[in-house]
């Protein structure tokens, strides 16, 4: 590795340069402060021990957001791999005669009241912000991407190494759980 | 041609996105005209996705910073390790 490669990194500025983008980029996938502070400052430690290996090709910030994502990739894997407690409800019969129908006690029911008027109300994103916190973190994590951030499909699957299929069963899993948390929360009274 | 609750709901809960095929569209129609339950699903779902598109518009302008106390407890744990 030549000396000139190397001159074009400079770690002692990157926190100033590129803590805030980096930051900005992981709290857009990871709906936690201190989690997405420490993968910021996790990229940054990854990169100063890689440093012989950045070749100069891209720009720095670009290197480095390609090491955060590799995180953002590696945090999303650990959880993936989380089974158990955390596990959506079913929301129909898995096999039978019914397979495919609603289970009776998640079917919807009519949300009464003077709806449009709730959905003015505040508290209601509210109530819903705490339903998605209670989505199992690898739905929480997927349908905020392609909610709130509304990233593309193609882009999320990209970087999060699922299928199309995976994320739209993901989509369908969180949404199901969602109308349910938002109708045992909001609309029955 | 035929559609279970739990296809029916998953082509409506892509359809929020405007993601479903025409087919798929075609053939969630024809369920939600026969299934009460999923008529009622694909109603919520529409509620649900103007919530969030509110919770979206709250959400995005406030593009999240880290503080000074943060950056500089970074700067100096940076500094550490290049030093070392």
């Amino acid at each position: 590795m030549s000396v000139t490669d190397k001159q074009s990194l400079n770690p002692e500025k990157w926190v100033s340069l590129y803590a805030d983008y980096l930051f900005n980029y992981a709290i857009g996938r990871i709906n936690d402060r201190d989690l997405a502070k420490d993968l910021v400052q996790d990229t940054f430690f990854s990169a100063l021990k890689a440093r012989d290996n950045f070749k100069g090709e891209a720009s720095e910030r670009t290197w480095l957001i390609a090491i955060l994502k590799r995180k953002i990739i590696d945090y999303y894997r650990k959880i993936n791999s989380i089974k158990g407690k955390a596990e959506v409800r079913m929301n129909f019969y898995t096999d039978g005669e019914r397979e495919g129908e609603w289970l009776e006690e998640r079917a919807p029911t009519d949300w009464s009241g003077e709806i449009e008027k709730k959905i003015e109300n505040e508290e209601l994103a509210h109530v819903l912000e705490k339903c998605i916190e209670n989505l199992p973190e690898k739905y929480a994590m997927v349908f905020r991407m392609k909610t709130i951030h509304q990233i593309e499909t193609e882009d999320i699957c990209k970087e999060l190494d699922i299928t199309t299929s995976n994320l739209w069963v993901i989509i369908h899993r969180a949404r199901t759980q969602l109308r349910k948390c938002l109708e045992e929360n909001w609309f029955k009274n | 041609m035929k559609l279970t609750c739990d296809e029916a709901s998953a082509i409506c809960d892509k359809s929020q996105y405007k993601e479903a095929s025409l087919w798929e569209k075609i053939k969630l129609n024809i369920h939600l005209f026969l299934c009460k339950k999923c008529g009622l699903y694909a109603k919520q779902n529409r509620i649900m996705s103007t919530c969030l598109q509110k919770l979206k518009d709250s959400e995005n302008p406030k593009t999240q910073h880290l503080n000074q106390k943060e950056i500089k407890c970074m700067q100096q744990e940076l500094k550490t390790k290049i030093e070392s």
